[in-house]
């Protein structure tokens, strides 16, 4: 069941000029999320904007006691929502509902993790990363970007024991080129009896790219997709996917509720 | 106090009802919203069969609103009466099903259908979704066309018939006349606004069916204005509705004359926004000292009083 909190914006830490963290106190939020899940997040009072936006949940904050104790989002300035949450100050309240949506699924060894992520597709695998590590899961994390000014948090996933294999577009950091390139490879080089997880999140074309190289492969892959989402409740049918049935027939699916993670190779990408 | 309001032969416990297209099925606010706390909700629109709507991006936000063109994505009448019903019921939600067609027939059909099935409490005729280019709006567009739609469901059912009106005409009171001659007990007005938003970087529209449909609060005055001249040209009930995003905008309506209001656009960006509303129009007749919602419907005062209020 969801949960809407004003909630007190407890830090908001510039990571670049357009990427952000904003640390919320949602504790009732905070303790109910699952790896994968997301929260909509109000950006500013009335009516412009006037809808939310939705964002993966990125780190659960926790007390001294360990307690959950708030949230924070991992967020890229695009647009006007997106605008005024870099620029909100402590103290300051967003009105922020969730979780919502459907997590990932975990896997347990000896199946490996590999996890690929595109930009700010960074956001649901701390959390993600966090869960494998307890459950003793080898993984990696591929992570493109497109300089390495914006290869953020690589410690974070380090501490947690996750390999990184990292790719920029100009070659400032990492492998020069697109994160597909490297998975790529490691598949055709991994033998087809070791069980491998896919997760992927990123922009679309990413996404799509990483649904191709799975399925070549034969390899399971989850995607946590964004679509423009309205409601995040399933109210508005905006934020829908074509997704295959199990007779091969094509619906439009909400993201919102039958996702944010979605099985990769029942979407039908363009 | 007394909130309760009749549409037709239906009493609903308070005047606020879920608009169409902007509650899903109701199923999908179950764990957020208590439905049995609503006046109504009203379903999504349905056709005989099953649609899949328009690809994304479907929604896109304007200052103070947005432009949808989903395209009437349901799942069909059937489907909606074996799947979403039996949880709507046992919810105790009082349902009002948007009824849409392609042809006259199918209207005719889908009411039929819905008619037999075990809790629904009335039917919203959607004549003007402007998304879907056969039957709807069409209809909604003409005199002609908005008789024989309720004309001929009327024929078929007993439950409250309410045509939901476009605003996208020059008279929108003649659609209201013409639903009411033609034996409709109340009529919803407005639906969206036809719009069009451009990316001027690439000069593409920003939704995939090049125009949609404005709603939320940049409609609220217009709707308002319609919602008024209706209630100076039929006696029915008219369901009022377009940017309602506080009690105060409900009153409003209900000033200007409607006796229920439908919220959507703001559900979306609060979804607990009807305890809020149903506090706010409490609070208000209590401090007015009005007994019953009804006495409120229709009191605007447009009586010119004072000189120099008019000049000023």
């Amino acid at each position: 069941m969801p949960i809407d909190v004003a909630a007190v914006v407890i830090g908001n830490r510039p990571l670049s000029s357009d990427y952000h963290v904003l640390a919320l106190a949602a504790p009732a939020i905070a303790a109910a999320a699952a790896p994968g899940q997301f929260v909509m997040v109000k950006a500013g009072a009335g009516f412009d904007p006037l809808l939310r936006r939705p964002f993966s949940v990125f780190e659960i904050l926790r007390d001294a006691a360990g307690a959950p104790a708030g949230l924070t989002i991992l967020s890229k300035r695009i647009g006007v929502s997106t605008a005024l949450l870099y620029d909100k100050a402590q103290g300051q309240r967003v009105d922020c509902l969730g979780p919502l949506g459907r997590p990932f699924t975990v896997v347990d060894p000896p199946t490996e993790a590999w996890m690929v992520a595109g930009g700010v597709g960074l956001a649901p695998f701390a959390t993600l990363a966090q869960a494998l590590h307890a459950r003793g899961v080898k993984s990696t994390l591929f992570y493109g970007a497109r300089r390495g000014a914006e290869l953020f948090y690589l410690d974070f996933f380090r501490a947690l024991d996750v390999e990184l294999v990292l790719t920029t577009e100009d070659g400032s950091a990492g492998e020069l080129g697109r994160v597909v390139a490297p998975l790529d490879r490691r598949l055709a080089a991994r033998a087809p009896t070791s069980a491998v997880m896919l997760y992927a999140c990123g922009p679309e074309g990413m996404l799509a790219a990483t649904a191709r190289t799975a399925v070549k492969y034969g390899r399971p892959c989850q995607v946590s997709v964004e679509r423009i989402m309205g409601c995040g409740l399933g109210g508005c049918y905006s934020c829908v996917i074509p997704m295959r049935d199990e007779h091969g027939s094509v619906h439009n699916v909400r993201s919102c509720i039958a996702g944010p993670v979605l099985p990769a190779d029942r979407i039908v990408w363009d | 106090m007394d909130l309760s309001v009749r549409i037709g032969n239906l009493t609903l416990k308070n005047p606020l009802i879920a608009a169409s297209g902007c509650f899903g099925y109701g199923v999908e606010y179950a764990d957020v919203v208590d439905l049995s706390s609503l006046g109504a909700i009203v379903s999504k629109g349905l056709f005989l069969e099953a649609r899949e709507g328009h690809p994304a991006p479907r929604i896109v936000e304007t200052p103070a609103g947005m432009l949808n063109a989903i395209g009437l994505q349901g799942i069909g009448v059937r489907r909606f009466i074996d799947e979403k019903l039996p949880e709507l019921r046992a919810r105790g939600a009082t349902v009002m099903v948007n009824v849409c067609g392609t042809t006259l027939d199918e209207y005719v059909e889908v009411s039929r259908i819905l008619s037999d099935a075990e809790g629904v409490a009335a039917l919203e005729l959607n004549i003007s979704c402007p998304n879907i280019k056969e039957g709807g709006i069409q209809f909604g567009c003409s005199l002609n066309g908005t008789f024989d739609v309720v004309n001929a469901v009327r024929k078929v059912t007993t439950l409250p018939i309410i045509p939901k009106l476009t605003p996208n005409v020059t008279d929108v009171a003649s659609f209201a006349r013409a639903s009411e001659e033609a034996g409709a007990d109340a009529v919803s007005l407005v639906n969206t606004f036809l719009a069009m938003v451009i990316d001027v970087e690439t000069r593409r529209p920003k939704i995939s069916n090049v125009v949609g449909g404005l709603s939320g609060p940049a409609i609220r005055p217009i709707a308002v204005r319609m919602v008024y001249e209706c209630r100076q040209t039929v006696s029915i009930p008219i369901l009022g509705m377009g940017g309602i995003a506080s009690a105060r905008d409900a009153l409003e309506f209900l000033i200007a004359g409607a006796t229920a209001v439908q919220v959507g656009t703001a559900n979306f960006s609060d979804p607990f926004i009807w305890a809020t509303l149903l506090d706010g129009i409490g609070d208000y007749l209590q401090r007015h000292n009005v007994a019953r919602v009804v006495d409120l419907v229709g009191t605007v005062d447009t009586r010119t009083k004072d000189k120099e209020w008019i000049s000023s």
